[in-house]
């Protein structure tokens, strides 16, 4: 029975990280809820390009509205805010993130842990090549009437960062982002303190690489995708550069070289994923409305997602990007320049090339969301691109982030299993 | 005799063929889907083993009476399903009437169903009768709901028997009808059929010899919106783009792009020199340009299905329409006639705009290559393939457009021979 025994102690070690994110994030809601009494400031920004480490530098609490958004969608909660938003004169062609944040805004601010939401003291854009991000913001701003920080974020256009661009973005963190910090929070920038949260993120970064890295193992011990979603989490949203992330990610690492060591794959909501029939990477975020029936529609057919973009909106670490204490403002330059929406198409057709190869890929599945232009725009061109340079046929499907409206199950499904089917067609011309 | 089934259970109509051995169609069946995908399957699928019996009768009876014999014998046979199944609508009819009509009216309205009724099985007589029947639906529903409508109308008295109660109780009646599995056995209407052609000894031994041959079914494939209804395990379940790949590159081998615009969904698909699916593009979350936009638009201009391409053809100019959006399309359509638009050049707009519609379907899929195959419902209607052709020719040159008057069965034809293909390897 040496298998039952590693079974839970694979059990045990999944718990643990799981209850850790559990705890981190009912922790940090808690002050969040706290923050008007405590007077920890807050400060509002995005996941892409996100400055948690400078921020909590300065003793704030960061708190990120697309994060709350996706986590409304999750709960079922979205379809009632963005009604909500439209009865407030919010198209409905317009991003369901934003109308998920102004609707929970409106029936009380109450976040995903059950808690009152706290007003911000600063509303902090670091990253503009999402344009809705500047439109969401100065909602905010009106409601809220409070400081606002845009950072201007050039777009890599020739595919790479250039030191003018770095020198600009330096330049502005310098000038108008830490003195509006030390303004609102009464604190001095500190530098060291500063260089103490980046070392701390740069070692979570390295933990959660091998993490998305152990998907090249076969079979994956991981779903790069709908569990990386979870792994992800507190990285991309308050706890990089923290004591808790290091933890949590240096926890996870051990729980999944111990699946990988024992052969197994990843916990599905229909258990254990061990029997791996397909082997996919995922361009575009998923749909949160109908998350888990989503997830259902690939591990029941036995697909295993290695790789995705998605998990690396919040940073492309496993391309050798890491936070530098050596060199703490071009370091944070060099992030917001480097979000994943923010690289040029080539970039990213690159990217996807990539993963197929190296995660020794049988497809690759493109979910277009109505919501997001930032991902949309040219990913049909992406497909094309990719098909021509691995040879492998892709999948289109379309869906939306929060908005339940747009999830056809029945036309979703009807398009994977037509692609997996697809691809066993493939497989069965080429072995004959 | 080893056979193998394919069946399609699409959103409008259920599709059935059967294959021998050496790939070639024994039988085909189609019916209404009408919510009810089980029954559907049986039906579609019973009838494909009757025309399969008439393939195997084909042979045999042409062989010993001739073609013409043979001819006379198909036709009896379908009678005798409608006669049978017009006996049970009027049966049904009159059992509601029993039950739910005032005692003044019960006579009179029975005396009514009864003239109606026979009025009908004249008219169907004289229909099978006729060297060249007028076209009309393949669906009894249709088909029998139209000629009842007209002779209700005609017979109906404002005073007693009205329109409206006629009416009613056909529209009560006529689902069970539909929902109840009739009897549509073989061997029982052909036995009707034999009797009514004269029944001699020659073509009776043919027709027994025909019967008694048994049809295996060795493997069945099914595909379709419905497929999940059906009570095959996972692997006999194919996705209806792969299926109507396959079907497509059987019915014109050089195949490379299809296209398939059913009732709620247009497929553009490109495949291989095999059949294989290489790449495929769908219509989103709306049916608008789909058959089932078609069907409304039809139902707003109060005319069938299969008269609107013609009337359609009639245009002498195009109108513009951009809009293919199903729920619009009533105030699309009025907004134009009150502009003092015709129906013909609105309609010929409307075509135009699916086919775009579809066109850039086919553009996200790979774009059109030679040769191109267009499937499903919507194949049927000449505006339809009218506006595809000058689209295609616009934006892609010159292309063979292949169109099979059996493209409706195109997807249940690919399934059969996946049954085929796997049960061989």
């Amino acid at each position: 029975m040496a298998t039952t025994a590693k079974d839970r102690t694979a059990k045990v070690q999944k718990d643990r990280s799981m209850v850790l994110q559990k705890q981190m994030i009912a922790e940090h809601f808690r002050r969040l809820e706290e923050a008007p009494e405590s007077g920890e400031p807050v400060v509002y920004t995005f996941v892409p390009g996100n400055l948690t480490e400078l921020i909590r530098s300065f003793g704030a609490l960061p708190l990120l509205p697309e994060i709350n958004a996706l986590q409304s969608g999750m709960r079922g909660k979205s379809r009632d805010y963005i009604a909500e938003a439209e009865r407030a004169g919010h198209s409905e062609d317009v991003c369901t993130y934003v109308k998920c944040d102004i609707g929970m805004l409106k029936s009380g601010n109450i976040g995903p842990t059950g808690t009152r939401l706290p007003k911000p003291d600063l509303l902090l854009l670091s990253y503009t090549g999402c344009y809705t991000f500047m439109k969401w913001f100065e909602l905010l701003r009106e409601e809220y009437d409070c400081p606002t920080v845009f950072l201007q974020i050039p777009y890599q256009s020739d595919g790479k960062i250039e030191p003018a661009h770095r020198a600009y973005v330096v330049e502005q963190i310098r000038r108008d982002l830490i003195p509006t910090l030390e303004r609102i929070t009464g604190r001095a920038y500190d530098e060291d303190r500063l260089r103490h949260h980046l070392a701390l993120a740069a070692q979570a970064e390295d933990d959660l690489v091998a993490v998305l890295e152990s998907a090249k193992h076969r079979p994956s011990p991981i779903d790069a995708y709908f569990g990386a979603v979870y792994y992800v989490g507190p990285i991309f949203s308050a706890f990089r550069g923290t004591e808790e992330g290091v933890e949590y990610y240096r926890e996870l690492r051990r729980e999944v070289e111990a699946r990988a060591a024992a052969g197994e794959g990843p916990i599905t909501p229909d258990g254990p994923l061990n029997e791996q029939r397909y082997r996919l990477v995922v361009e575009g975020p998923p749909n949160w409305t109908s998350f888990r029936e989503f997830w259902r529609m690939f591990s029941r057919e036995q697909a295993v997602i290695v790789a995705s973009t998605y998990s690396k909106v919040g940073g492309v670490y496993d391309f050798g990007f890491r936070h530098d204490p050596g060199d703490p403002l071009g370091t944070m330059a060099d992030y917001c320049g480097g979000c994943y929406t923010n690289l040029n198409m080539p970039g990213r057709v690159e990217m996807l090339v990539d993963y197929i190869r190296e995660y020794e890929a049988d497809g690759f599945v493109i979910n277009s969301v109505k919501s997001c232009n930032s991902f949309s725009a040219g990913q049909l061109m992406m497909l094309r691109e990719v098909e021509k340079c691995t040879g492998i046929p892709g999948a289109f499907i379309e869906s939306d982030l929060v908005d339940p409206r747009y999830f056809s199950a029945a036309n979703i499904k009807n398009r994977l299993e037509s692609y997996l089917q697809m691809i066993d067609a493939r497989r069965a011309g080429n072995g004959a | 005799m080893n056979c193998f089934t394919g069946i399609d259970l699409g959103s409008t109509t259920t599709k059935a063929v059967i294959l021998d051995e050496a790939g070639a169609i024994l039988g085909r069946g189609i019916t209404n889907s009408r919510s009810n995908y089980d029954l559907a399957a049986r039906v579609a699928r019973e009838e494909a083993f009757i025309t399969a019996r008439f393939g195997l009768l084909r042979q045999r009876v042409e062989a010993a009476a001739g073609a013409v014999v043979l001819d006379r014998l198909l036709k009896a046979f379908r009678l005798s399903q409608t006669l049978a199944q017009l006996h049970r609508t009027r049966e049904l009819i009159e059992q509601e009437v029993e039950r739910s009509v005032a005692d003044h009216l019960r006579r009179p309205t029975l005396d009514v169903v009864e003239s109606i009724f026979v009025t009908m099985e004249e008219e169907e007589e004289a229909w099978f009768a006729a060297e060249n029947p007028p076209p009309r639906s393949d669906f009894f529903r249709d088909a029998a709901g139209s000629a009842y409508m007209r002779l209700a109308e005609e017979r109906a008295d404002p005073d007693s028997v009205t329109f409206d109660l006629l009416l009613g109780l056909y529209d009560k009646c006529i689902i069970q009808v539909e929902n109840e599995p009739l009897e549509l056995g073989f061997r029982h209407h052909i036995g009707a059929a034999l009797d009514r052609i004269g029944n001699s000894p020659i073509v009776r031994e043919a027709v027994e010899s025909a019967t008694e041959t048994p049809l295996d079914e060795v493997s069945t494939v099914g595909t379709g919106y419905g497929r999940a209804r059906l009570p095959f395990p996972k692997e006999q379940i194919h996705s209806e783009i792969l299926c109507h790949g396959l079907g497509a590159h059987i019915l014109f081998p050089a195949t490379r792009t299809v296209l398939d615009i059913g009732g709620q969904d247009t497929k553009a698909i490109q495949v291989d020199s095999s059949g294989i699916v290489t790449s495929f593009q769908m219509n989103d979350h709306c049916a608008a340009g789909c058959g089932r936009y078609l069907g409304y638009i039809a139902d707003e201009m109060n005319i069938g299905l299969h008269e609107l391409g013609p009337l359609a053809q009639k245009s002498t100019r195009s109108v513009r329409i951009n809009s293919t959006c199903t729920v619009f399309a009533g105030a699309e359509l009025r907004e134009r006639m009150s502009l003092g638009e015709k129906r013909e050049d609105i309609l010929n707009g409307l075509h135009r705009a699916i086919m775009l519609r579809a066109m850039s379907l086919l553009a996200r899929s790979g774009g059109v290559n030679n040769e191109f195959t267009f499937t499903g419902g919507v194949a049927r209607n000449p505006a339809a393939v009218a506006a595809l052709t000058e689209l295609c020719e616009e934006n892609y040159g010159r292309r063979t457009l292949n169109i099979s008057p059996d493209s409706i069965y195109t997807g249940a034809l690919g399934a059969a021979h996946f049954a085929l293909r796997e049960t061989c390897s």
